[in-house]
């Protein structure tokens, strides 16, 4: 009998089409495992009942022969930052923690039109803000790699924490998740998954908790290239409630992965190579660059020289936006408040009570870089200089078709060491990610290596705007070529 | 700059966040550190840079202005913490 845990995306939608496999037993093995790995605290809210009704109505509609597609009866999970009608969304956070929205984000309704099982809510670090699940209202998720005694000690990076660990575990096939600053991205790279962050407007910000609205971007993680690829394929597409998601045509991603990329320019920034560097990062980047050269792509020295400022830019316009986006939460309209003598008591008491440390943290450094006196010093110089970063981009994009970079500047971290870091040192968490958030281009990350001490590193595939599939092409093929073998050992039952 | 308690006392108030003394000492500390290590993009040349404020280039899409979202007042009370006769209930503003 196949092992249905260990399955792609692809695999299974095959074995559905031949009718080898059924949805409701891909989706009963998922949420045994769920079960199992109930160690690793991936999910917030766990909707099995959902689900099963979700997988009953795919094999119907197979056997009528209605299937949807490759993803129908496919079972995911949601990060909890995506509202879901009549599901709890919580984004991790106290004041949300009784939020049941009436309404479904654009995006999990594009995944829910196309068929997939819905097997619950994954976790996040608050509001999406940090790297690490600590965040979270309701406690850190584990990284289903263990240390080097077996145990569970590290984290799975985040903010797209649960969904990385969720992914990696076989607790579920595919997940949502989200990146405003690498939140995809080093999420995958900590937990030996692949996910992509595709360019800014390709995917709908309707229905998800906003962070930062001029880079929160949704887009899937998987274990594999094609498996993202026919995620994103869903996920995105142009939606008039979003403002900013941009009128395009999505194009066939799979039909990307064509496995030659001769010929093709990728860049190699030098500025990312920093003093101090992770010496197991260096080396399998330099892996990386090797796998492609023998491929037949062109290896092409680029410089982007503003790379440096990426992460004080990102603090400043993310905590900005932050603020600002917050300020709903006002126990009026969003199930939790903390009476006061007076409205602003009550807002006082409501939002204090109900925001984590990081959150208030967060919204008092956004807060004043936008007060009175110090809006230009601060804000508008973090614009001016954002716009320099994105010029870097559009200059490398001259000459190359795309840019390979590590993901993250170390393997997963260890919750023990995180806990002694001031947030300055947390925050050079994102050093390589941050950069393509501000630019808005597309950056799919992937496993290539192992550290010396056996855990995943990932590295960065980034593109020009809307051109993900030269990514998902050259992804496709380094995964082929650097032969990761995806999965942690199995959750112990 | 020092970002210090008193600033701290302001911003909080702004955000119409309510600070314990510890709290406003441990936030001003922590955010001081981050204003210091921010202060690098001073040396940044930014002469006649405009600010970056989307990245899509495009210009907001325009819409009929007529009424698209209506008929969901349950909806949009269901998660109110309190509510009265389709209203939110707040705390007396006038006296």
């Amino acid at each position: 009998m196949t092992d249905l845990i260990n399955l792609h995306i692809s695999e299974a939608a095959d074995l559905l089409a031949k009718k080898e496999i059924s949805s409701v037993e891909l989706t009963q093995a998922h949420l045994s495992e769920m079960e199992k790995g109930c160690v690793l605290n991936a999910f917030i809210t766990e909707t099995p009942e959902r689900a099963m009704a979700d997988a009953e109505a795919s094999d119907k509609r197979r056997a009528n022969g209605e299937s949807f597609g490759a993803l129908d009866g496919i079972p995911i999970a949601n990060k909890d930052l995506y509202c879901t009608k009549d599901v709890r969304t919580t984004a991790a956070s106290k004041i949300l923690s009784k939020f049941v929205p009436t309404y479904e984000s654009t995006v999990t309704q594009n995944l829910k039109d196309a068929g997939t099982v819905m097997l619950g809510k994954v976790n996040t670090d608050q509001f999406a803000m940090g790297g690490s699940t600590r965040t979270s209202y309701f406690g850190e998720s584990k990284n289903p790699w263990t240390d080097a005694n077996g145990e569970y000690t590290l984290t799975p990076g985040g903010s797209s924490g649960g969904s990385a660990a969720a992914v990696a575990a076989g607790l579920c096939m595919g997940a949502t998740g989200s990146d405003t600053g690498g939140s995809i991205r080093q999420p995958a790279s900590f937990c030996g998954i692949t996910g992509i962050k595709p360019t800014y407007g390709r995917c709908s910000r309707w229905g998800i908790v906003a962070f930062a609205s001029s880079l929160d971007q949704a887009g899937p993680m998987a274990r594999s290239v094609k498996d993202c690829a026919i995620m994103l394929e869903t996920m995105a597409g142009y939606d008039k409630k979003d403002s900013t998601s941009v009128n395009t045509p999505v194009p066939n991603y799979v039909s990307a992965l064509t496995g030659d990329i001769r010929g093709k320019k990728i860049g190699i920034p030098k500025e990312y190579r920093m003093d101090g560097m992770n010496e197991d990062v260096a080396k399998v980047w330099d892996k990386g660059i090797q796998l492609l050269k023998d491929a037949g792509a062109e290896i092409v020295d680029i410089s982007m020289p503003h790379t440096k400022y990426a992460l004080p830019v990102y603090y400043i316009i993310a905590c900005a936006e932050a603020s600002s986006n917050l300020s709903r939460y006002d126990g009026v309209r969003y199930t939790t408040r903390v009476e006061g003598a007076t409205l602003d008591d009550m807002y006082k008491n409501t939002r204090t009570d109900g925001f984590g440390d990081e959150v208030i943290r967060r919204i008092l450094l956004g807060t004043f870089v936008l007060s009175a006196g110090f809006y230009d010093a601060y804000y508008t110089r973090a614009q001016r200089v954002r716009r320099l970063i994105a010029e870097d981009f559009k200059k490398a994009f001259e000459t190359v078709d795309a840019i390979l970079a590590p993901a993250a500047p170390t393997p997963a971290l260890s919750f023990a060491d995180m806990a002694n870091m001031d947030p300055v040192s947390t925050y050079l968490g994102d050093v390589f990610t941050t950069p393509s958030s501000l630019a808005g281009v597309p950056s799919l990350a992937l496993p290539v290596g192992m550290s010396s001490g056996g855990l995943p590193i990932g590295l960065q595939i980034i593109g020009k705007h809307f051109d993900e599939n030269t990514v998902f092409q050259v992804a496709d093929v380094m995964e082929k070529s650097a032969g990761f073998n995806l999965m942690p050992h199995r959750v112990k039952g | 700059m020092a970002f210090n308690e008193e600033t701290v006392a302001n911003v909080a108030n702004l955000a119409r966040l309510n600070l314990t003394d510890e709290q406003k000492q441990k936030f001003a500390g922590e955010v001081d550190g981050i204003l210091n290590w921010v202060e690098q993009l001073q040396e940044v040349n930014v002469d006649g840079i405009e600010p970056l404020i989307s990245v899509t280039e495009q210009t907001e899409a325009i819409r009929a202005d007529v009424v698209t979202d209506g008929n969901i007042q349950a909806d949009l009370m269901k998660n109110a913490p309190e509510s009265a006769h389709g209203f939110y209930v707040v705390p007396k503003m006038v006296e």
